[in-house]
């Protein structure tokens, strides 16, 4: 009896925990497709918003995707050769040099689109182009990659493997892309579905490095929100949820993967 | 491609001193040949320095300045190893997961730029020279520990290299795979005739395979003999502990004979010595009678260990000496027995040693 009890109990306050997170999601969800939100979802269902976030906004939600694919294309290029140097050299150096690539991590983005902008500002061409956006991202996201790659490498024992392939006569290229690169998929997939992630869903350094015709996916929803009927806003973020969930699930599907192995 | 075909290449070490960057000396500059189609052992415990020898001939550790590695007379000292033509079995096998058994030995071969039929034919010849058949497809997490050592094996020598390196090959194994494998790698390497270079911190693996044995001891090289002088003669006190049991004895030596408590002992080439250190092999004492014997002492322990028994006399020298006696004959703990030693067994061993 006090066993149920006991149970019954957490039950509730569990659901209660997950609703206070939830209800707002749904709310949010359910004003997107509300034909006015005062007056309830009694005056109707309609998907005109949604229509008209994507009339105003088809731009910025492929610019988010370019910049986002971009920013995966660099990442891997940069991140896993870059993974794979510091895990084979041991020196003092290399730690400091991971330590540096982390270190944008904590930074808030503020201070590192600041940076930027004091920097780089000047150059106006740049500063104009969505690149200017993408250095940003890949500054803030590459640390995740050499990460998770770097994990790889610690469990497969790739400095060995890397000598095998030498004994046989492979130069360090054919070496990096016949044993290391096929030995380390697993940290590059979590990497690269963490980096896309992360730079659709990237506000802070976005905000301040953007231009008004270079806005991603989340300046466009503070956008919607300032200047937009509520409505508007709301179907925004529906179409952020869409976009954005089959990643997470991916990236959820693909960590089950791993411990199931 | 290699132009040295079934005789393998000769090395030759110069002045080869290894200091790692943290100012630690791994090896001392050590010399050394080895001639062609040569089984040399590097033996010595941990940390001797054994590894660090044998990564330098690899190519996969520069040399201090002043060092060169020579093979069949050319410079390879700033060659990296995938330029040296040798075939080298890693401790941990280090097996491409992401290829088949059968890509893992071909991959030398496309690297080498072989053609696909030539190249299947090669695997083929070395899966059977190695018996592996049948396993061609697995993936290298299918196989078990001795599988995976042949593999490796089977990778290291299908590119015909001039010289064949193994890092402690057979270390990760079990005993028996250990001792059925030792037997199968000393009858492939001399099928093969190669120069290989064997590192090992087991005594009868060195034994078995060796031409030659390296013995070796904190960085440096402690005696270089074929098994039978590293084990009758050594040169060293370290040399004669680390290989096989010894029985050492520092006494005072009149007339060359040893002074013992349990009597006097004649030995060679201690005529004009006062006092000597000497190595008595445990299975060179023989075992008699009290009563007629120059040398006798009491017997404290008897195991019986099969194929022979191992005694332990006290009395008759300064410590206890353990004697390896037939597994025939009857020994009792506390009984008295003579024992004889030929003077041809007992080896002097340098003093400060």
């Amino acid at each position: 009896m006090r066993d149920r009890l006991l149970f019954t109990g957490q039950l509730l306050f569990t659901l209660l925990v997950a609703a206070f997170l939830v209800v707002p999601a749904g709310l949010s969800i359910a004003a997107g497709v509300t034909v006015n939100y005062f007056r309830g979802i009694a005056s109707g269902v309609t998907l005109e918003w949604v229509a008209q976030v994507w009339e105003l906004y088809a731009g910025t939600i492929l610019l988010s995707y370019v910049i986002a694919l971009a920013t995966l294309a660099v990442t891997l290029l940069a991140g896993v050769p870059a993974a794979y140097a510091l895990h084979v050299r041991s020196g003092k150096i290399s730690r400091m040099i991971e330590e540096l690539i982390t270190l944008p991590v904590a930074i808030p983005g503020l201070a590192l689109a600041l940076a930027l902008l004091l920097t780089y500002g000047g150059a106006s061409e740049f500063r104009r182009s969505w690149l200017f956006i993408l250095v940003g991202h890949v500054i803030f996201t590459i640390p995740f990659m050499v990460r998770s790659v770097m994990a790889v490498f610690a469990t497969v024992d790739v400095k060995t493997l890397d000598e095998g392939a030498a004994s046989l006569g492979a130069s360090p290229w054919r070496r990096f892309r016949d044993v290391i690169v096929p030995n380390a998929v697993p940290g590059i997939l979590a990497g690269s579905l963490m980096v896309v992630t992360l730079s659709l869903g990237e506000f802070n350094l976005t905000w301040m490095l953007h231009t008004p015709l270079t806005k991603t996916l989340p300046i466009g929803l503070a956008d919607s929100y300032a200047s937009m009927r509520l409505e508007v806003a709301s179907a925004y973020t529906l179409i952020f949820f869409i976009m954005i969930i089959p990643l997470l699930v991916a990236m959820q599907l693909f960590a089950d993967g791993k411990q199931t192995r | 491609m290699s132009t040295v075909g079934g005789h393998g290449a000769a090395v030759d070490i110069k002045n080869c001193g290894k200091t790692f960057a943290d100012g630690t000396l791994a090896l001392e500059p050590a010399t050394l040949q080895i001639a062609r189609g040569e089984t040399l052992v590097l033996l010595g415990p941990s940390g001797c320095g054994k590894t660090t020898m044998l990564r330098i001939i690899a190519g996969l550790e520069q040399p201090d300045a002043g060092g060169t590695v020579l093979f069949d007379g050319k410079d390879m000292t700033s060659l990296p190893i995938e330029r040296r033509n040798v075939g080298m079995v890693f401790q941990s096998y280090a097996l491409f997961p992401n290829m088949s058994v059968a890509e893992n030995i071909a991959y030398g071969l496309k690297i080498r730029g072989m053609p696909k039929t030539e190249r299947a034919a090669r695997v083929a010849e070395l899966v059977a020279l190695t018996n592996i058949a049948g396993l061609e497809n697995r993936r290298i997490d299918q196989l078990s520990g001795g599988q995976r050592q042949r593999v490796a094996l089977a990778r290291a020598v299908a590119i015909r290299p001039g010289i064949l390196l193994l890092d402690e090959p057979l270390t990760a194994l079990d005993a028996a795979l250990r001792e059925r494998l030792r037997g199968e790698l000393n009858r492939l390497l001399r099928a093969l005739g190669i120069t290989a270079i064997y590192v090992t911190h087991d005594q009868a693996e060195a034994m078995e395979l060796g031409d030659r044995i390296v013995v070796m001891r904190k960085g440096a090289i402690a005696q270089i003999g074929s098994p039978r002088e590293i084990y009758f003669a050594p040169q060293n006190r370290f040399v004669a502990e680390f290989i096989g049991a010894a029985n050492i004895l520092e006494t005072v030596v009149e007339n060359g004979q040893l002074v013992l408590p349990g009597g006097r002992l004649p030995i060679h080439g201690a005529q004009n010595l006062s006092e000597a250190v000497v190595m008595i092999r445990p299975e060179t004492i023989g075992v008699t009678s009290a009563d007629s014997a120059h040398l006798s002492g009491t017997i404290d322990s008897v195991s019986f260990v099969g194929d022979r028994q191992r005694l332990v006399v006290s009395g008759a020298a300064p410590k206890p000496l353990t004697i390896d006696a037939p597994n025939t004959i009857q020994a009792k703990a506390g009984e008295r027995v003579g024992l004889s030693i030929a003077p041809d067994a007992v080896r002097l061993l340098p003093p400060e040693s």
